[in-house]
């Protein structure tokens, strides 16, 4: 069997765990396994009704009082006490920041370790073959488990569609898991002041990384930006240095966008910034490192110094547009 | 108060990588390396609640062959007391139970009150080493953290995590924890000259560790350049300006957005 893990905020769906519902249908077909999924809560979860409509062996409801609002102890606790009822051959999750949180620990638990943010499988020999990437994004990497079930592994965010995850009919049944001392108390989680601008509706995006080089040199993306009616972002570690506000960073940790174009200027394309822009319409990228992997997604690239391009596309813009 | 702060030594974000002859990893030779991004944040926030308390110990660990002594030497300029190297070859080849294994043998008997990683290495990225220590110590974590609240420090911990798309969450925590720290926590300081000759007079000790093997362990069996998923059009042919102009004309012709 293979056990999914159903992400949810009092009882609403974090959709990502769809994908996860796909990868994990997805490798039962090829191994000839079955699904369950498990949705932890301190009550009959209201989702579970909407997660036995796919295609499933069996809904679990983990529940437990404790499990009301996540904390790494509890979920840690009911996910072992899931996994030996049930044996599962796979445990399958999305790669999220609380599946960072608590996974590593469930499999540590057990003498296992998780294969993390994967984005890929291939499956031979009724064993499975993930592919992550690494460095960055700048290699990729097949990996193998060793040892006996379960193997714990999670995949990147857009490596399977949700959409994709086959419907059907699932009976529900809700289990008391145990769950031990928590050693942290959770305070309700909140969102930091509303984003001023919100990149999730712009139309063209110009957008900056490292390759920028200091604050002052913003002012050379400001006016490509300028020039095309285009908003300006940029990747984490010009937001780390408070070169720009947080509410202009792109990626897992910032805002997700699909503008029609995005263009982005001296950034690597760091997974972690990959996923906040991936299905952007055209993607344009100019960096001086041929190598960067911000070209394996882009439909226009410039190999070069952007302080040569930029002067030049600013002054050819404006001639189109006179 | 004592703070260990794990860090790696990592190849540097702008080196050129070329797949290694056993396609296993990379070829490490001539290969700039640095130290992981999110570590440096980490010994920063170690730093910072060490002078926030007035007292207490910074005490920097890593797990690497001798190079990574540079690591170390670094930290101990910035401010770190002492430094404690678990001496390994070809980490590459370690999972990272493994490696979490080795570091909890090396620092168990430190008792430290907190423990801090960075969230993840920028070279594996396996992203749980940290998580695994806590569990391998038998004390609590918490991940991803964006902000320690450093004035509730009294036998417990306030501290922030990041979670997705903006949303954050605060957890209190009785001590001792580990915390894996995101990048960006605060601003990373320099050293000083007379931080770098300080650093000179400070322990490091190595420490040889068994590693033994590990049934459960993920294997790396093969790492190559990713397969591309867009057909790019590469422009100017290495001229930057050239690729501007030829840049234009695809925007109005076959974008058209100008």
């Amino acid at each position: 069997m293979i056990l999914v893990f159903i992400e949810h905020k009092n009882c609403v769906l974090n959709k990502v765990s769809l994908e996860a519902i796909a990868a994990a249908q997805s490798i039962a077909k090829d191994l000839g396994l079955k699904v369950s999924a498990v949705i932890p809560c301190d009550k009959d979860c209201a989702l579970a009704e909407t997660i036995a409509q796919y295609n499933l062996e069996k809904v679990i409801v983990a529940k437990n009082p404790k499990l009301g609002i996540y904390t790494p102890d509890a979920y840690a606790d009911a996910w072992e006490d899931v996994i030996k009822r049930e044996n599962p051959q796979y445990v399958v999750m999305a790669h999220t920041y609380q599946v960072r949180d608590f996974a590593p620990k469930v499999a540590a638990r057990l003498g296992k370790e998780v294969v993390g943010d994967c984005i890929r499988y291939t499956a031979d020999g009724g064993k499975l073959t993930l592919t992550r990437r690494i460095f960055l994004g700048k290699l990729d990497a097949d990996v193998t488990v060793g040892g006996d079930a379960p193997y714990f592994v999670t995949f990147q965010s857009g490596a399977f569609r949700g959409d994709n995850s086959e419907k059907g009919t699932a009976n529900v049944e809700s289990i008391d898991v145990n769950v031990g001392d928590i050693r942290m108390e959770a305070e309700e989680p909140f969102q930091e002041a509303k984003a001023s601008v919100d990149l999730t509706k712009s139309e063209i995006i110009v957008a900056v990384g490292r390759g920028i080089k200091s604050q002052e040199n913003l002012a050379v993306a400001q006016s490509l930006a300028d020039a095309l009616g285009a908003d300006l972002a940029a990747s984490r570690p010009i937001c780390d240095a408070e070169w720009l506000p947080i509410d202009r960073q792109i990626g897992s940790s910032g805002q997700t966008v699909a503008p029609k174009v995005y263009i982005a200027l001296g950034i690597s394309g760091a997974i972690q910034h990959i996923v906040g822009m991936k299905n952007a319409g055209t993607i344009v990228a100019i960096n001086k490192d041929a190598e960067a992997p911000i070209f394996d997604i882009a439909d226009y690239g410039i190999v070069g110094d952007l302080f040569e391009a930029v002067p030049t596309l600013v002054e050819e813009i404006k001639k189109a547009k006179a | 108060m004592k703070i260990i702060v794990l860090m790696k030594q990592v190849a540097n974000k702008d080196a050129v990588l070329r797949v290694g002859a056993d396609e296993k990893w990379i070829d490490e030779s001539n290969i700039s390396q640095q130290t992981n991004e999110s570590d440096g944040y980490a010994l920063e926030e170690a730093l910072r609640m060490k002078e926030a308390k007035g007292d207490g110990e910074v005490v920097v660990c890593t797990l690497g062959a001798q190079s990574a002594k540079t690591v170390l030497k670094d930290a101990l300029a910035r401010g770190a007391d002492r430094a404690i190297h678990v001496v390994a070859d070809n980490v590459n080849r370690l999972s990272p139970y493994q490696i979490a294994k080795a570091i909890a043998d090396a620092i168990a008997s430190e008792n430290a009150d907190l423990v801090y990683t960075g969230l993840q290495s920028d070279d594996a990225s396996y992203g749980q080493t940290g998580v695994i220590l806590a569990e391998l110590l038998g004390i609590p974590h918490a991940t991803i953290v964006i902000e320690v609240d450093r004035a509730s420090l009294n036998g417990s911990l306030r501290v922030k995590r990041e979670l997705e798309s903006g949303w954050y969450q605060w957890f209190k925590y009785q001590l001792p924890a580990l915390l894996t720290i995101q990048s960006g926590i605060s601003q990373i300081r320099y050293a000083s000259l007379k931080g770098i000759m300080a650093a000179k007079k400070k322990e490091i000790r190595d420490v040889t560790p068994t590693i033994e093997p590990f049934a459960g362990a993920q294997k790396i069996e093969k790492v190559y350049l990713p397969l591309k998923m867009k057909q790019t059009q590469m422009l100017g042919g290495g001229d930057a300006k050239k690729g501007a102009v030829e840049l234009v004309e695809k925007l109005k012709t076959e974008v058209r957005v100008l």
